[in-house]
């Protein structure tokens, strides 16, 4: 069980290195260009307060880490299930079907870490954020960088099961848009209180929980929200998605 | 205490498959749409190193028995047995003891053709240094050596197919299952196909394997189910299911003779034991029979009583096709 399980893991790792360089394109241009414009270009301009990078860099690195942890689950899922059935010599591995399953799951995580190493620097180099260093933050950072990642990842399952792949680019547009701009990663949720149904209505998107996680323990100096409902988000979102998610990838993968 | 010789033995020994009253009904993922029944109780048992064919039409029920048989299709009813193991209850233990040849190409397009045999054995816990000279072996024995560093895009139909096999193979399996592995291939290469499968089983290797071609059937399978509608309609050795078909022997005889000696000869015909139907047309006599033994002889005197000279005679088995035929009323390859 574990040796397959770790077998698997070599093979996703064997492939992803090999396409590291445009993986390393994909997670970086993104945030590089973002961070051009409102934590370079507009802050010179003056349209944007010097302090709006502050908020800016938790939101852009947490939209770095779950988007590609999210990609790194339902992409391949979208393309294995509607169309290549590449993924049925691993579903005959001695191993469950849920073990197949979470192993995609720390797929995902495991990109989105790497995705974090190289945008936080990045961004920090580039916006100068002051960011706290402190121990307590640092055990907070990585406890809101693991779950979110693997509540991306739960998610990307959810949606790698369900999307044909006829539907992928409808998948960007519809979902991923919106939930982008309603996710709190280019302004802090505390600040939506001057429009109190938004404030409530993006409670669903579980994108939220990420950004003002990544705010609590990268600058707690500014606005966010309450830890309690931050944890409580992540990993509530978290068990759901993971439970519907491996429901999904046992109903594609038995008739 | 039982001997090695004792009869009991055999009888303690588990079948490698066994299934029972197998059924498999698809529910409709539309509300409209109808429920199919994909199996309908079928029953057999395969002995370790048999090779075994399931032969019927397309929409028979051969790749849903095939995908319960390897944990991929959840039965609706009744059950079946890998190696003594129910295979709903232990899909884990039971994948070790499988090598799967699905029809589709599934093969993974990320790796190459040696990563794709090294990562399967991987994934089976063998240890690094014999899945890698296991992976040179089959290569080498496949003639995908020449492209073993490749992804496999651009391989042919028949190099997918060896591909396939190769892998299903690397990590020893008690059975190898095999769903219509020639469909789609040139001649020449499922000829090269049949070899491969034959030596394979002529090394004790257990094969499960289905396919709609009956001479496929024929010269391969030491044992053949013939299933239609989800129901088992045969089980038997291609000689004898052939034999069963009545009328199932042609003899077709050329003659020679002189005013309406023929005719009288080819009245005498049916009272022959075996004859079923003789139908004579010109000088060619057709005689349809239950078996050929001693009635082209029979048929050879009783052309000389009548002063008929025969200067042709041919005599055909009965075939797979014949058999279909008379089981279901249609033929196989409707």
């Amino acid at each position: 069980m574990t040796t397959t399980f770790l077998a698997l893991l070599h093979r996703d790792m064997r492939v992803a290195r090999r396409e590291l360089p445009s993986f390393l394109l994909r997670v970086v241009l993104n945030p590089l260009l973002f961070t051009f414009i409102f934590g370079f270009v507009m802050p010179r301009m003056g349209i944007i307060q010097r302090g709006y990078t502050d908020m800016l860099l938790p939101g852009i690195l947490g939209l770095s880490m779950t988007l590609s942890s999210m990609q790194a689950v339902s992409l391949p899922l979208v393309i294995d299930f509607g169309y290549s059935r590449e993924i049925e010599d691993r579903l005959l591995a001695p191993i469950s079907i849920a073990g197949v399953a979470l192993e995609k799951i720390i797929v995902g995580v495991v990109q989105a870490i790497i995705a974090g190493i190289v945008v936080l620097p990045l961004a920090w180099l580039l916006m100068r954020v002051h960011l706290s260093l402190s121990s307590g933050d640092a055990i907070q950072f990585v406890a809101v960088a693991l779950l979110s990642s693997w509540l991306f990842a739960a998610f990307g399952m959810v949606v790698g099961t369900i999307v044909a792949p006829q539907q992928i680019s409808l998948l960007f547009t519809l979902l991923l848009a919106p939930m982008i701009f309603f996710g709190c990663a280019y302004y802090p949720w505390a600040t939506l209180h001057v429009i109190p149904w938004f404030q409530y209505s993006v409670l669903i998107n579980p994108l939220v929980y990420a950004s003002e996680g990544f705010r609590l323990s990268l600058t707690p100096q500014m606005p966010h929200m309450t830890p309690w409902l931050i944890y409580g988000g992540l990993v509530g979102f978290s068990i759901f998605f993971t439970w519907i998610g491996l429901r999904n990838f046992e109903k594609r993968a038995l008739e | 205490m039982l001997g090695a010789n004792s009869p009991f033995k055999i009888n303690i020994m588990e079948a490698a498959i066994a299934v029972t009253e197998l059924r498999k009904t698809y529910t409709p993922k539309a509300r409209k749409g109808a429920e199919v029944k994909a199996l309908d109780g079928i029953t057999f048992e395969v002995p370790a190193g048999e090779f075994f064919g399931l032969l019927g039409p397309n929409g028979a029920g051969k790749t849903t028995t095939i995908g319960i048989l390897t944990t991929r299709v959840r039965p609706t009813d009744g059950i079946a047995r890998i190696q003594g193991i129910n295979v709903a209850d232990q899909p884990v233990a039971v994948k070790r003891h499988i090598g799967v040849v699905p029809q589709m190409n599934n093969l993974d397009r990320s790796l190459t053709a040696r990563e794709i045999l090294t990562f399967h054995a991987e994934y089976f816990g063998v240890p690094r240094h014999e899945r890698e000279e296991h992976t040179d072996q089959l290569l080498k024995r496949f003639e995908l050596i020449d492209r073993a560093d490749e992804k496999v895009n651009g391989f042919s139909g028949g190099m997918v197919q060896r591909l396939k096999i190769a892998r299903a193979l690397m990590h020893n399996p008690a059975i190898l299952f095999l769903d219509e592995p020639t469909t789609g291939l040139d001649p020449q290469s499922r000829r090269a196909m049949w070899d491969l499968l034959s030596e394979l089983n002529a090394k004790g290797q257990t094969i499960f394997l289905t396919t709609h071609y009956m001479e496929e059937a024929d010269q391969l399978c030491r044992r053949i189910a013939i299933i239609d509608h989800g129901k088992l309609l045969a089980l038997d050795s291609p000689g004898q299911l052939k034999r069963s078909v009545p009328g199932g022997y042609l003899i077709e005889l050329q003659v020679r003779s002189d005013d309406g000696a023929a005719e009288a000869f080819a009245g005498k015909l049916p009272a022959l034991a075996g004859v079923v139907e003789v139908k004579s047309q010109n000088d060619r006599i057709r005689i349809y029979a239950d078996r050929a033994e001693g009635l082209l002889a029979n048929a050879m005197r009783l052309a000389s009583d009548y002063n008929v000279m025969v200067s042709d005679a041919h005599v055909a088995e009965p075939s797979l096709e014949n058999l279909f035929l008379h089981l279901t009323g249609r033929s196989l390859r409707d």
